[in-house]
């Protein structure tokens, strides 16, 4: 009763918040001449989702064998729902800075602030430094907003050892080289309080650099790289039945990423082949559910390779393997959360997708997905819009 | 660490005086093939010009590739169309360049759009009516006319941001207008023939080519702008040619032309391909041969 209360003195402001975004968005645009106080309004768009989803197996009974994982990471939920809807505000503040907002809220009427951020624009010399909270810059997947997923989930490895994308509040620098070959080094210094990290007392207590690189081979191809390391502390981290654990998460991530279009004009016939490696470096005490303090260390590690080629204008289909390795520890965890019951979670899935403009998308997808001993059939169905202002995607 | 930290600062110091320019040129980032061309007929060698696009690609959906993201580190000055054409890429370039010269408001950021006229600005801004512009329809350079506007704009721009050659850029713009003036009495006298004449066109990209030429469309393949022919909208420009006859079908270069084919083959009219921009074509090499070419294409497909 408490909490119903909370949830709809939340859900006011938001509805009020959406419904003055969208009347002033409009108007900008209808009437800007006349109306001068909204000319600085900012860029207002609104992503809904909703989806259709059948599992075989219960989604509330989720696990992935030998991985301690963030409790907001499951395969979703059964029948008709709501997904996340996104509001993004964006503008440049003034001469020197950018900033952005993305709001996200659930079909139950919770909203979370997913991205909140500065961000430079008048440093030069390569360099930009953001602000505030944001998705870390490790990885190719993990600062992709869900909408721009290519499939309804995202990455088991991502699921698994980063609780679907590693987001928190810091600072982060990127430097641009002045070369041909697309070189950005950056690093980040995070509070440390997201998923793989939990319960930072400094509130400084993770950090991450990366290197990406990308270039162009010939007309119709383009690929982009990188190597991205992050670090984080957990002191009484909480994972699925109130497993702790108090110590050390070190993350490599490689990724590749190519992409063919002919004449490279992606609007009519394009192809992307993406693949990430994941490692996870655990050193720590692990203290199962009902259980005792016990030296806990394991270098899970996981990857994925997906492609997705849209073969005529408006359609688009892909196919995804996922591939876990939990790396069980040998003792002191049989039974537990950390045992993996002897079994590599593996998940195949396939999509296709019509898009009747770049601002809607409907997409089926089917994933046999092996996460637990037992397999799951799973089907999606599933809608992306995008209204008002659509920010430019990344590539 | 202290291998990494040596190492990071040895590829510092290496890129920074790789990046050093030797020749003191403008490099120019130019989104769309004929403002490149533009920037070399009016900085000469002062300019270093890198085209993000060719005239194979919709310049509506670009891919922000690192590629270009590295280009547009570089830049001093870029130049593009604006009118909303490149709202699906460019922002995320010059964000992630690192680049403060050719942020929004800077001199390094030239907009071609804001020195003509735009045509086709609509009424309702309304997503229903597709992929609309609200600053106007952005095609600009299907006209020369305009050619000549952002000339005379970019030149002043060119002098801002390289006032100690002014000089050489006062004697590029002389001799380029003058020429382009009495091109533009070649073209005037070698498209008469056109004047009047009904077409169907593919996209509505062709707005300010028919304003210059009198030519009239009769009909748009896109039911609405960046929606694709349906067979039921094909079907309905066919019989409308019945009474309402036109003389041909045009697309621009990166179009597909399969809608295009359908209906030439029915209609018995030609489906001409235009250059659209420069590289369009094997004739157009250059702004001057974009427009003979665009005239030649247009003629043939009168007889």
């Amino acid at each position: 009763m408490l909490i119903n209360q909370v949830l709809l003195k939340q859900r006011i402001p938001v509805i009020y918040v959406l419904f003055v975004a969208l009347f002033t968005s409009a108007n900008s645009y209808a009437a800007s001449a006349s109306q001068k106080n909204s000319a600085f309004n900012p860029a207002i768009g609104l992503i809904l989702n909703g989806t259709y989803v059948q599992f075989s197996q219960d989604p509330d009974n989720y696990s992935l064998p030998g991985f301690p994982i963030d409790m907001e990471s499951t395969p979703g939920t059964s029948g008709f729902s709501l997904g996340e809807s996104e509001l993004n505000i964006s503008s440049n503040i003034d001469t020197d800075w950018y900033g952005a907002v993305t709001i996200a809220m659930s079909g139950d009427g919770e909203f979370s602030v997913e991205n909140a951020f500065i961000q430079s624009t008048g440093l030069g010399s390569g360099f930009t430094i953001k602000g505030g909270r944001f998705f870390s810059g490790i990885g190719y997947l993990n600062e992709q907003h869900a909408h721009t997923w290519d499939f309804v989930d995202t990455a088991l490895a991502y699921r698994a050892l980063l609780g679907t994308q590693y987001g928190d509040d810091g600072v982060q620098v990127r430097w641009l080289a002045p070369t041909d070959l697309f070189t950005e080094i950056g690093a980040e210094w995070m509070r440390g309080d997201a998923f793989p990290g939990a319960g930072a007392k400094s509130g400084h207590a993770a950090w991450s650099a990366f290197i990406h690189l990308g270039g162009d081979v010939g007309i119709s191809h383009s690929w982009a790289a990188g190597l991205s390391y992050l670090s984080t502390k957990s002191t009484n981290r909480e994972t699925g039945n109130t497993d702790l654990f108090t110590g050390t998460s070190k993350i490599m991530i490689a990724s590749l990423v190519w992409k063919w279009a002919p004449n490279g004009n992606a609007s009519n016939r394009n192809f992307k082949l993406q693949a990430e490696y994941l490692l996870s470096k655990n050193d720590g005490q692990f203290t199962p559910a009902g259980g005792i303090a016990t030296p806990y260390s394991a270098t899970p590690d996981g990857w994925y390779i997906q492609s997705i080629y849209q073969f005529k204008p408006r359609w688009r289909t892909g196919f995804r393997h996922d591939h876990l390795n939990a790396d069980s520890p040998v003792s002191g965890f049989t039974g537990t959360v950390l045992d993996d019951q002897n079994h590599n979670p593996v998940r195949n899935s396939l999509m296709l997708e019509y898009s009747n403009s770049e601002f809607s998308r409907f997409r089926l997808q089917y994933s046999r997905d092996e996460s637990r001993p037992n397999a799951d059939n799973q089907w999606f169905l599933q809608y992306i819009v995008s209204m008002g202002a659509h920010g430019a995607h990344t590539f | 660490m202290t291998i990494i930290k040596k190492a990071i600062t040895i590829v510092f110091v290496l890129t920074f005086i790789a990046g050093r320019p030797v020749a003191a040129n403008i490099n120019v980032f130019a989104c769309e093939p004929e403002w490149g061309e533009l920037a070399k007929e009016l900085g000469g060698n002062r300019v270093s010009v890198y085209s993000a696009t060719t005239a194979f690609q919709d310049p509506h959906h670009i891919q922000a590739r690192p590629s270009l993201i590295a280009r547009m580190r570089r830049a001093d000055l870029l130049i593009c169309t604006g009118s909303g054409l490149e709202v699906g890429w460019l922002p995320v370039l010059i964000r992630q360049s690192g680049n403060n010269r050719v942020q929004v408001g800077k001199p390094g950021h030239f907009t071609a759009t804001h020195y003509v006229t735009t045509l086709e600005k609509p009424v309702i801004v309304d997503r229903s009516q597709g992929d609309v512009h609200p600053g106007g329809n952005p095609h600009i350079q299907t006209d020369p006319r305009n050619i000549l506007k952002v000339a005379t704009a970019l030149h002043h721009r060119l002098i801002q941001i390289d006032s100690a050659h002014k000089s050489d850029y006062n004697a590029h713009y002389q001799a380029f207008s003058k020429r382009w003036k009495s091109a533009l009495a070649r073209w005037k006298l070698a498209s008469a023939p056109l004047r009047g004449v009904k077409i169907v066109v593919h996209h509505k990209a062709w707005a300010y080519m028919l304003d210059w030429l009198g030519i009239q469309s009769v009909a748009t393949l896109e039911p609405k702008p960046g929606v694709p022919p349906s067979a039921g909208h094909l079907s309905a420009i066919l019989s409308q040619l019945q009474h309402q006859p036109a003389r041909m079908v045009i697309r621009a270069a990166y179009q597909e032309g399969h809608a295009d084919e359908w209906l030439s083959k029915r209609a018995h009219i030609p489906a001409i391909i235009l250059p659209f921009t420069v590289g369009g074509s094997v004739e157009a090499k250059d702004l001057f041969s974009l427009y003979d070419d665009t005239i030649a294409r247009l003629i043939r497909g009168m007889q």
